[in-house]
């Protein structure tokens, strides 16, 4: 039952983890990935630097995972009309509601806020509904 | 400088860490939020390793009353819940079920060129900055 994938999900939370704590202990700032890009988007942010870093580290490490195991990254199911419609509610709702599955699931369940606690159990019911209404429908192939 | 190149390496933490846990496949984020299908229980385990090693790193980091290479310590102040938050989130859980992208996987993905994660980053982006420019009317009509 308990198979070893588990156990690389649990590492690689792990390291999730890690990194949100490198942020914190360095930079004294909660790293929500919504939070560090929309802040790019903004004029006048004071922290380009560290947030444009953050984004180029991710990119690198994104360009040396898929050429080391192309698989460990693969596109959405869905057509791309629908990724685009996705994107755009994604995009719209994380600043809306301040944060995304990094700021309020990692950052602030961490802390034990209950902003992000009621934000990720909405985002799990909305998100759930969302994928079974797709389901029932027929999917997306 | 020094924020810079942490920030680097926080960010290519951060996006090994979401490979490893296979949060850049998007078929397997739906999977998890097919709660009523054929529910695939791993991304429960990237959250709890995630929240446990950033509690144990808050932890270890808690006496500290200033960051490494930061000034001050900045945490959100607000505790109250409200109708931004709780739609916010909503409106980002429908787009998370559709595509399987949240921000950071997405970001990540950029770097396989999977064209769906480029359809999604223009698109989040967009929706980000449709959501400022909502705000900004409604502060100053």
């Amino acid at each position: 039952m308990f198979s070893s994938s588990y156990l690389v999900a649990l590492g690689g939370g792990a390291l999730i983890g890690l990194a949100a704590t490198i942020v914190w202990l360095g930079l004294g700032r909660i790293a929500g990935i919504a939070g560090v890009w929309g802040g790019l988007l903004q004029a006048g942010t004071a922290d380009r630097a560290w947030r444009l870093a953050f984004v180029a580290g991710m990119l690198a490490a994104g360009v040396a995972a898929s050429m080391v195991e192309a698989t460990s990254i693969t596109r959405s199911p869905a057509p791309l009309a629908v990724v685009a419609i996705a994107g755009l509610l994604v995009g719209y709702g994380t600043r809306m509601g301040n944060g995304c599955t990094r700021g309020h699931g990692v950052c602030g369940l961490s802390r034990l806020s209950r902003r992000s606690l009621a934000a990720v159990m909405t985002f799990m019911i909305t998100g759930g509904i969302t994928v079974a209404i797709v389901r029932v429908a027929g999917g997306w192939s | 400088m020094k924020a810079a190149v942490v920030a680097f390496f926080a960010g290519a933490v951060f996006a090994v860490g979401l490979v490893l846990a296979g949060m850049t496949q998007p078929t397997k984020v739906i999977g998890f939020l097919d709660i009523g299908g054929a529910w695939d229980p791993t991304l429960a385990f990237v959250m709890a390793g995630a929240i446990a090693a950033h509690i144990g790193g808050l932890w270890l980091t808690s006496r500290r009353t200033t960051p490494l290479f930061a000034s001050a310590f900045v945490l959100p102040k607000r505790t109250d819940l409200d109708a931004q938050l709780l739609l916010g989130a909503g409106v980002f859980g429908v787009g998370w079920g559709l595509a399987g992208y949240c921000p950071g996987p997405a970001l990540v993905s950029l770097g396989s060129g999977a064209d769906s994660a480029l359809v999604f980053v223009v698109a989040a982006t967009a929706g980000m900055l449709i959501q400022h420019v909502t705000v900004r009317a409604a502060v100053s009509p």
